[in-house]
């Protein structure tokens, strides 16, 4: 796992593919390809109302990654100060076996240059101290970008204020 | 890496104008964020995002053209800009010398960048200005006018602080503007109540409190019992009504049949549900907001549900308040005094083609009624008008009846296109004129209005890529080859922008800063105890003698709308996130990827009546008109519905990615070029029939 994550508020999601879009113009993305997407999934009734629920997806940037172990020419980089998994384009040579080991589906395919290419969490803006372009111009501000630790504590927060204002109305 | 600046504008991908921050290297636009002064993060929906790819998209009028061939056979000649405007203030000139400058008409989709179109109309004398609106706000915007003396966009919404909100089908979060999708989710977020209502589920269903599927064309009889309940139970804000409603004793006789059992018939809502929404807004009232809505142009009756709604506005005593509906300030109520173009603009005397104002006296001149235009150009009736400019507004898109459009131009001497897509009405015109995009010019200042209003400004982030030119250069060169040069006195944009801001100690250089100019450090609130309506009483007119005088009743007796005939469906159409302006989007080369075509959603039951299935193209037909199209099933529609997306069915080769995909909606909605009371065309009073193909 690289150091950062990437969680998304499904409450505040509401499928317009903004993050898409800008991933797509902010990484100049072949069509047909999507570094991130958003799946919907639904609709499901929960208490009478049909839901959606918009689920996000990128790579994970995995710590034991099956993609670089899959790929035969050491294209499928790790970069070493944060873990970031990208595809070094000048040593990948299209065999596609990252996109066949990827249990995500994760790696894309580019058209126009016959190889393959893939997330790396805008690390280019990333370097310049700004967060990736899906996070940056999300409609709604439900992408963070973060590190575990914070993520975790986050949600350990906001389950603990539920908690409590749940014991509120049922104990006292 | 080259050059790398940051140039603050406004979008315009749709008519929201959300506040850009634009990203250029070495001249080329790298990235559309939104402006984090005005959102408090970069956030941008799709459509401004994909503004990079508009702007290096090919397929879009790239020099001025005169037509030279049949209409719509795409057969071109590149012409100068000189011999453009030659050729347009030739034939203006004879047109006006023999049936005056009223002869010449010009629509556009309203907003507050209209300035220079309605200064040049004026500057020739021409009454006939129209907005888009008869295809959209019309009946929302003259039923808000009659009862309390606002535009619909005259107020706005305090959602971050509203706790209770009932929207009738406007789509608030695909339908969606960038600033406001944020606040409707804050809203939500924090605990706001949202009840939605529509024909049929949408993502703004998905994030309700409750969502009811309401039968078709049934919302003013809901919105009527709702009144019921509040009237009749005392739910109202008792100050606020005795203060500032006018005709409570007629509005309480008037609802007395619209109970909700009565209105449980009609709408299918339990009544036990309407009644519970009734109680539950006037608990969280005033912080309530029963949404007027925007694109209202429904149904025959549309202005009465929309008096509706803003009579249960009125009742909750949001006006005014926090989590309500507040007016929005101006420059004047922060002490500043921002000039506009059309503020030098002579009088015109001449008398509009359309009736609006005088015939329909509750009928705004300021939007005008789009539908009558075809009628009169082929009748010459009130009196002949000849010339039609449509500027960056494509109505044979958006406007219904085609067939009927396509008949008038034939009859005029001039149409001119004036847009930067190519867009059907561009097709058929005489001469296209490219605009420079949003990306390459400078418009005016405008304000945007609220409860913090700012100074805003679209300015020109990258040299135009072809041979176009910036509005502000069309309309002052027309108007000086008309004689009229000494209306557009300003050199250039930069001139006019600073002439604007004369006075208040800014110039164009303080756009640089944000992108936008404060106003005001604090929220403007009026005072609740003081507040005035534009109307005769200066109070909110529920009554309302003038509509009386008029010969229109102040609330008409509900009607049960037509079911459709057997073997026939009523076509409903919307939009989404990634496509809300037909021509703008929908050859746009990531939004059509993203999203390429339209499909029809039908109820399963109507899917098995009709003998189609999911993926099956069927041909859809209204008066002998046909569109193709693919089916969807859902059970989240109404039986009685066929939805689609609006705004595909491109029929413009040139328009390679979105050409021969989908269906377009308007062209099915035969004769609803109509007059209606609200000054709407009745949209979604359309019958269509369906087969397999
Ligand atoms: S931009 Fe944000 S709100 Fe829109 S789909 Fe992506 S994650 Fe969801
Ligand atoms: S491409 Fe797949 S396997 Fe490789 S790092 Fe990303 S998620 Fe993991
Ligand atoms: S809502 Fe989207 S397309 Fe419309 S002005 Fe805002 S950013 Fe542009």
């Amino acid at each position: 796992m690289s150091k950062y994550v990437i969680t998304q508020d499904q409450l505040k999601c509401i499928g317009c593919l903004a993050c898409v879009v800008h991933c797509k113009v902010e990484n100049n993305i072949s069509p047909g390809a999507r570094f991130c997407d958003i799946l919907p999934v639904g609709p499901k009734e929960v208490n009478g109302v049909p839901r959606i629920f918009f689920v996000y997806m990128n790579c994970f940037h995995c710590e034991d990654a099956f993609c670089i172990k899959a790929c035969p020419t050491g294209a499928m980089t790790r970069r070493e100060k944060d873990g970031i998994v990208y595809v070094r384009q000048e040593l990948c040579i299209g065999c596609k076996s990252c996109m066949k080991a990827c249990p995500w589906g994760i790696p894309q395919w580019d058209e126009g240059t016959g190889k393959v290419f893939k997330c790396h969490l805008c690390m280019h803006r990333i370097d310049r101290g700004e967060k990736p372009a899906c996070v940056e111009g999300c409609t709604t501000s439900c992408l963070t970008f973060t590190v575990p630790e914070e993520a975790t504590r986050k949600v350990r927060e906001k389950y603990a204020t539920r908690i409590a204002s749940e014991l509120k109305s049922t104990i006292w | 890496m080259g050059e790398r600046r940051e140039v603050y504008s406004l979008c315009c991908m749709c008519t929201g104008r959300c506040p850009i921050l634009v990203e250029v290297e070495d001249g080329i636009v790298k990235h559309i964020w939104g402006n984090p002064h005005v959102f408090g993060a970069k956030s941008l929906c799709p459509r401004g995002a994909a503004g990079v790819a508009f702007e290096y998209d090919n397929e879009r009028p790239q020099y001025p053209m005169i037509r030279d061939g049949e209409r719509g056979s795409g057969k071109w000649r590149r012409v100068s800009w000189d011999e453009a405007l030659d050729f347009i203030a030739d034939k203006l000139k004879k047109i006006i010398a023999e049936d005056g400058a009223k002869a010449i008409a010009l629509s556009d989709r309203g907003g507050p960048h209209t300035e220079l179109h309605k200064l040049f109309l004026a500057a020739i004398g021409s009454p006939n200005y129209f907005t888009h609106d008869a295809s959209c706000s019309n009946s929302v915007h003259n039923a808000h006018m009659s009862i309390a003396g606002h535009a619909r966009n005259t107020v706005g919404y305090d959602y971050r602080n509203c706790k209770y909100m009932v929207v009738f089908g406007r789509n608030l979060l695909e339908s969606l503007i960038t600033g406001e999708a944020r606040n409707v989710i804050e809203m939500i977020n924090s605990g706001g109540k949202l009840v939605y209502i529509d024909v049929r589920w949408n993502y703004t269903a998905s994030k309700a409190y409750k969502f009811f599927m309401i039968n078709p064309g049934t919302d003013y009889a809901l919105a009527l019992a709702l009144i019921n309940v509040i009237v009749n139970n005392n739910l109202y804000d008792v100050d606020f009504v005795n203060k500032y409603v006018v005709g409570m004793e007629y509005l309480r006789s008037f609802v007395q049949p619209y109970t909700p059992e009565w209105a449980e018939k009609e709408t299918g809502i339990p009544a036990e549900e309407i009644r519970k929404i009734a109680y539950e807004a006037a608990e969280a009232k005033p912080s309530v907001i029963f949404h007027p809505g925007w694109m209202t142009a429904w149904t025959e009756n549309d202005f009465y549900f929309r008096r509706a709604i803003y009579t249960l506005n009125a009742l909750m005593g949001s006006y005014e308040a926090k989590g309500g509906i507040f007016i929005a300030k101006g420059a004047g109520d922060c002490g500043y005094k921002i000039k506009t173009p059309t503020s030098i603009a002579p009088k015109v005397t001449e008398e509009r083609c359309d009736g609006a104002g005088t015939k329909y006296p509750w009928i705004r001149k300021n939007w005008g009624m789009l539908q009558v235009l075809p009628e009169v150009v082929l009748t010459g009736n009130p009196y002949p008008v000849r010339a039609y400019i449509a500027m960056r507004h494509d109505p044979l898109v958006a406007m219904p009846d085609f067939d009927t459009w396509v008949k008038a131009f034939d009859k005029l001497d001039l149409v001119v296109a004036i847009d930067v897509n190519w867009s059907l009405t561009a097709w058929y015109a005489d001469v296209i004129l490219p605009e420079s995009t949003y990306l390459e010019r400078t418009d005016h200042v405008i304000v945007r209005k609220g409860l913090r209003p700012q100074l805003a400004l679209r300015q020109k982030a990258v040299e135009p890529r072809f041979d176009s030119r910036s509005r502000f250069q069309i309309f002052k060169a027309l108007a000086e080859r008309l004689g009229k040069g000494e209306h557009f006195p300003w050199k250039d944009e930069v001139e006019l922008v600073n002439w604007q801001l004369e006075g208040t100690g800014w110039t164009i250089e303080d756009f640089q800063k944000k992108g936008v100019i404060d106003l005001t450090d604090k929220p403007i609130w009026y005072d609740r105890n003081n507040l005035k309506f534009n109307t005769p009483t200066g109070k909110i007119e529920v009554y309302s003698e003038f509509l009386e005088k008029a010969g229109v009743p102040s609330f008409a007796p509900y009607e049960r709308p037509a079911s459709p005939p057997e073997g026939m469906l009523r076509l409903v159409t919307g939009k989404i996130a990634l496509h809300t302006q037909g021509r703008t989007t929908s050859n746009n080369p990531i939004l059509n990827e993203l999203c390429p075509e339209n499909h029809l959603y039908l109820h399963p039951d109507t899917a098995k009546k009709f003998g189609v299935k999911e993926g099956d193209t069927v041909v859809v037909s209204a008066n002998g008109t046909e569109e193709r199209i693919k089916v969807k099933v859902s059970p989240y529609v109404h039986p009685e519905i066929a939805f689609m997306l609006h705004g595909f069915g491109d029929i413009v080769p040139l328009r390679t990615r979105s050409f021969g995909k989908g269906a377009l909606d308007t062209r099915l909605m035969k004769g609803k070029l109509k007059v209606t009371v609200g000054g709407n065309c009745p949209l979604f009073e359309t019958f269509v029939s369906l087969k397999k193909a």
